[in-house]
């Protein structure tokens, strides 16, 4: 594997960094060059980040080190196939949801937007620190930075209801930082070093009981962030932020931040040789598909749409998880490859989520009868991201179940395959109802007859979003190379060339 | 040194817990000294004759030196001490008209 | 033997200033000032040339009057004694600068005598850090202490009685010092650290010397405010005038510290301590409590500055876990986290004095929306209990990283556990905090823009150049710690732990 020495990883970070400080500094007073920043921002750092995505699909690395932290350990930025899908997907995203921002924020007239922007900003700038750490050590600041700038956006509304939110927030992914912190430092005690290596470096360090330790404090320090039940709680209870928040953050950010650590750990620091030589992927997968169930059950008992929302993503970072853990190449390329997928898909209906709250104030399922007469454009976002999230073509989730389903039959558990047809049912049975509601019943009161959509600036991403998931799931390198780098991943973890 | 520690610990009165400091850190002084006593020693100055001729010294007929010296020191940092304590004694009873602990406690809620 | 002036100007300078300030006070009040500030910064030219000697040539001896040891006083300086002589110089500097305006507003007639006694407990300090004589540590520690008294004691209301108390603690601390110097002396006729260290390991199975070590832990306990000797620190530091509690309380328990940590590794072998008499297991478990104490007692505080004394109380729970380690890992640890908690509360007092100059509050339920008012100030205190509570990128995270390694090393998970649970706890202290500082009542959402009525008035510039020193210190020196630790710390740690 090639090393290329490069500073971009360096400054597809700072750039969010940078401007995190421009929009402090032009405030409330200069709102429309404080969004201009925002949209430059993520213009710059997804063209950084699209301009490594050749280097790394010719099969070489880009390193990027700043300093020594203690010895063994650098600030070092590696980024390899798995962090620039990651990277790919976060930047890509943070474009579609600043616009979106700057639409909800500007019709709800909401508070507090300097602080929004700011900690967005810094949000980002820990995702893609976290994409491109290079070790446990450099992933766990940008992770820790990560919590701390999503913090105020949770509890952003001031309520009450979101003040206890936030509470509950840091105090779920702080115990889990506490966790990993424990984890990380034992790593180094074994081994001397927090490098990833794909295909683990663990293997031969400390016996088995201690490494088996080791996987469990990991797995439920990381598991947190990616809302492993039953450390899950904190993300329905965050959905009391604002829909832009949840959208980003809880749908692609923040869990798939946690999810790609969960990743990282199982197939760069543990490796499929050592997980397999403990027996604990299959532990891992069973623990994963509890929650698949389970949360997909729960979502079917959720009024609240953005609480439905966020079990359905309950549901998807598990399946991912399951396929991480079921060790084979098409498992592991389908679970990287629905990072992106369910990133797409998932981000469509949280916009329509909040256009909806912005145009009628709606956050209720029940309440949604009819709303597709006047909101057709939203509503059928809605459906296509719904239809792709359960897995049917042509549609980009059908692309990362069938690889699923492939990877647990080449993993020879059946199981796997009869959980992701279930979850695929649930999916079916808490979405279509929505959908068919919205479009066939009447609404409960007259009125909203008519065309009548939310704002643009709001509609245009999530419509966008809706056709970049049909496109993806037609051609899966279309735009991004998704697919192409998911099996460049695969293929480093395994070691196969 | 027993007894001044108790005092400092024990009394509730303000004035008593300084005797007790007093009594405290007196009592080591005193110990200091005593390490450098030698039996049949004298005090430790060194006589010169007339013309200022210098002779050998043999240590073993004088008392230690060193112990003295630094207890000047510990006891001028003695008397800082009670200086210090003795104003803020001053200080407290404008405050408070009292020097019992526990009523200056009270006082202070 | 180096005939450099620079290491005795570090204690020379300010010593005579310290006598001039009356002088000049007596004939213009406005000169006191700047002497004290000219002072200071010769004070850390020479220490900053004396580090740079020690880290060019290795350790600097300077014989006091030509006088050789072990007849002469002799001042030592060596890696740890530069490191710490640095923090105290520069710390103090910018207290100095930063209280400025709070003395004259809270002591407007005392303003001579203030900055005289500031002189004074700062040539103590120094004095401590910089010295190689047992004795000359005694004198110089009663100077910095009666500073010390004389300073608390110019406070608000329970001053002079928290004082006094003070005093009985602080002299039954010193005296048992005394009475420790006085038995080695007995046992080995020397006075000089060096020297005792030649000397004693012969004597290691004497009850004398035993005594002698007991009572030193006992009596630098006191002054170092570990559990359960810590009783006088919470009234003392709260009642204190703003400029003293900022000045003493990151410095005094540090030197403290300091103290302890030459005693147990130069004076005494480590040897002594890990193998002869459990002396470190039991500092270990000592601190373990401190730390739980110092936390667990701050949560029932109301008032900030006492809240703050207990968090330092724990703070010196970790040095003292750091030192009862005693493997490398953990004195490490232990030694950057005198720099870093130097740091932390220095900024922490700055900012609760901005808040006493500036609003006139400390209970911190009352501090609703003061971030609209004193946003930088605000800023600046978030960043200090961030690094309190250990995220990264702050140095907080990094000298706790070398705890938790050095615990995890010494097979002690237990303690490791206790170090991340205290930092869950931090982070429930410092939260509740920002919470009432940066979310305000619901009533103003969804109002658009600013809250109208809190205009932002904030601290003095002169309070918050320094503030702001300190806070970029404490967020560039996390990731520079590395650099730190290898040009440092790593030949403070003795050789073979």
């Amino acid at each position: 594997m090639e090393l290329v020495p490069s500073i971009r990883p360096l400054l597809a970070i700072s750039v969010s960094a940078l401007a995190a400080l421009l929009i402090l500094l032009a405030g409330e007073r200069r709102r429309n060059l404080r969004e201009l920043w925002t949209i430059l921002a993520s213009v710059a750092k997804f063209s950084i980040v699209a301009s490594m995505i050749p280097i790394l699909l010719e099969g070489k690395i880009i390193e990027c080190t700043i300093i020594r932290l203690s010895p063994g350990i650098a600030l070092q930025f590696r980024v390899d196939a798995l962090g620039i899908f990651f990277a790919t997907l976060a930047s890509a995203l943070w474009i579609g949801t600043s616009i979106y921002s700057i639409g909800y924020m500007r019709v709800l007239n909401e508070h507090a937007q300097t602080r929004y922007f700011f900690c967005f900003a810094l949000a980002l700038n820990g995702a893609l620190g976290v994409a491109f750490a290079g070790n446990l050590l450099t992933l766990f600041i940008f992770y820790e930075i990560l919590t701390i700038a999503t913090f105020p956006l949770v509890a952003h509304r001031e309520t009450p209801e979101a003040i206890r939110g936030g509470r509950k927030y840091l105090a779920y992914l702080l115990t889990g930082a506490a966790l990993v912190f424990f984890s990380i430092g034992l790593t180094y005690h074994l081994t001397g070093s927090l490098d990833f290596v794909g295909g683990g470096f663990l293997r031969g360090h400390g016996s088995d009981n201690i490494l088996r330790l080791l996987f469990a404090t990991f797995i439920l320090g990381f598991g947190t962030k990616a809302a492993l039940i039953p450390i899950h709680e904190w993300l329905p209870t965050a959905m009391v932020a604002p829909t832009p928040v949840s959208a980003l953050l809880h749908a692609v950010a923040v869990v798939k931040a946690g999810v790609f650590c969960v990743l990282r750990v199982v197939l760069y620091v543990f490796g499929p040789q050592l997980l397999s030589d403990l027996s604990l992927w299959l532990i891992l997968a069973y623990f994963a598909s509890f929650t698949v169930i389970v949360s997909g059950m729960l979502a079917l008992a959720q009024d609240n749409l953005k609480r439905r929302l966020a079990f359905s993503t309950i549901n998807n970072l598990a399946i991912i998880i399951m396929g991480a853990a079921l060790l084979s190449p098409s498992a592991i390329t389908g679970g990287i490859f629905h990072i992106a997928g369910h990133g797409f898909m998932k981000i469509t209906l949280f916009f329509v989520a909040g256009a909806i709250y912005v145009k009628t104030h709606k956050e209720n399922v029940s309440e949604l009868d009819g709303i597709g007469r006047a909101m057709p454009v939203t509503m059928g976002s809605f459906a296509i991201g719904a239809m792709g999230i359960a897995g049917t073509p042509p549609f980009v989730g059908f692309i990362s179940k069938w690889y699923l389903c492939l990877g647990s039959l080449e993993a020879r558990e059946i199981v796997f395959l009869f959980v992701l047809l279930t979850s695929a049912l649930l999916d079916i049975a808490y979405f279509f109802p929505i959908v068919y509601n919205s479009f066939f019943s009447r609404p409960k009161e007259q009125g909203n007859s008519g065309f009548d959509e939310a704002s643009m600036l709001m509609v245009a991403p999530l419509t966008v979003c809706a056709i970049i998931s049909i496109i993806l799931g037609v051609a899966p390198n279309a735009f991004f190379h998704f697919f192409g780098v998911a099996t460049l991943a695969a293929k480093n973890i395994l070691g196969i060339s | 040194m027993m007894i001044g520690f108790y005092a400092m610990i024990g009394k509730r009165n303000l004035v008593k817990k300084l005797v007790g400091m007093n009594i405290f850190q007196t009592a080591i002084i005193l110990y200091f000294i005593s390490t450098g006593a030698k039996r049949g020693a004298t005090i430790p100055i060194v006589d010169h004759g007339q013309g200022g001729a210098m002779h050998a010294v043999n240590a073993a007929y004088y008392v230690n030196p060193l112990p003295h010296v630094l207890m000047l020191t510990a006891i001028v940092v003695m008397v800082s001490t009670f200086g210090v304590a003795l104003a803020l004694i001053i200080m407290v009873y404008r405050r408070y008209k009292t020097l019992e602990e526990d009523e200056i406690l009270e006082l202070r809620k | 033997m180096t005939t450099s002036p620079f290491s005795i100007l570090i204690i020379v300078v300010p010593f005579i200033s310290a006598f001039l300030v009356p002088i000049i006070g007596w004939w213009r009040k406005g000169l006191c000032y700047p002497l004290v500030i000219g002072a200071l910064s010769l004070s850390v030219l020479s220490c900053t040339v004396t580090l740079k000697m020690v880290m060019g040539g290795g350790t600097v001896h300077y014989y006091l009057g030509n006088w050789g040891p072990p007849w002469g006083i002799e001042y030592v300086i060596d890696h740890l004694n530069a490191f710490v002589a640095i923090i105290v110089s520069v710390v103090s500097l910018i207290i100095a600068i930063g209280s400025r305006r709070s003395v004259e507003r809270e002591l407007p007639q005392k303003i001579v005598y203030f900055y005289c006694l500031f002189l004074l407990h700062v040539t103590g300090l120094l004095g401590i850090v910089v010295t190689g004589d047992m004795f000359n540590l005694y004198v110089f520690l009663e100077i910095a202490s009666l500073a010390g008294y004389a300073l608390i004691a110019i406070g608000e209301d329970g001053a002079p009685i928290a004082s006094f108390n003070y005093m009985i603690y602080g002299t039954i601390g010193a005296c048992f010092y005394l009475l420790s110097v006085g038995y080695l002396y007995i046992v080995t006729g020397s006075l000089n650290m060096g020297d005792l260290s030649r000397i004693l390991p012969d004597l290691y199975h004497s009850k004398v010397v035993l005594m002698a070590f007991a009572f030193f832990i006992v009596g630098v306990g006191l002054k170092m405010a570990l559990f359960p000797l810590h009783v006088w620190l919470p009234d003392a530091y709260t009642y204190a005038p703003s400029a003293v509690s900022a000045l003493v309380a990151p410095l005094t328990t540090k030197v403290g510290a300091y103290v302890m940590i030459r005693i147990i590794f130069t004076v005494f072998k480590p040897h002594f301590s890990l193998e002869l008499i459990p002396a470190t297991a039991i500092l270990s478990w000592v601190a373990i409590v401190a730390i739980l104490f110092g936390c667990i007692m701050a949560l029932g505080q109301t008032d900030l500055k006492r809240m703050l004394a207990y968090v330092l109380i724990a703070e010196v729970g970790y040095i003292a876990l750091g030192v009862g380690l005693a493997n490398r890992a953990g004195l490490t640890g232990a030694i950057l986290h005198i720099l870093n908690d130097s740091l932390m509360m220095a900024c922490l007092f700055l900012v609760v004095g901005a808040i006493m100059y500036k609003v006139g509050l400390r209970n911190f339920h009352q501090f609703r929306g003061l971030h609209r008012k004193m946003p930088i100030t605000m800023a600046a205190f978030t960043v200090a209990a961030l690094s309190v509570i250990g995220i990264p990128p702050t140095c907080g995270f990094f000298s706790k990283w070398y705890l938790v390694l050095g615990a995890i090393a010494a097979n002690r998970w237990f303690f490791a556990a206790i170090l991340l649970i205290s930092s869950l706890l931090n982070a429930i202290l410092f939260f509740r905090v920002i919470e009432n500082v940066y979310f305000e009542p619901a009533v103003y959402a969804h109002n658009g823009g600013d809250h109208g009525e809190i205009s932002r008035d904030e601290a003095p510039l002169s309070m918050l150049i320094p503030i702001l020193a300190v806070t970029i210190g404490i967020l560039s020196l996390g990731i520079l710690s590395g650099k730190i630790i290898s040009n440092i710390i790593q030949f403070a740690v003795p050789a073979g732990l």
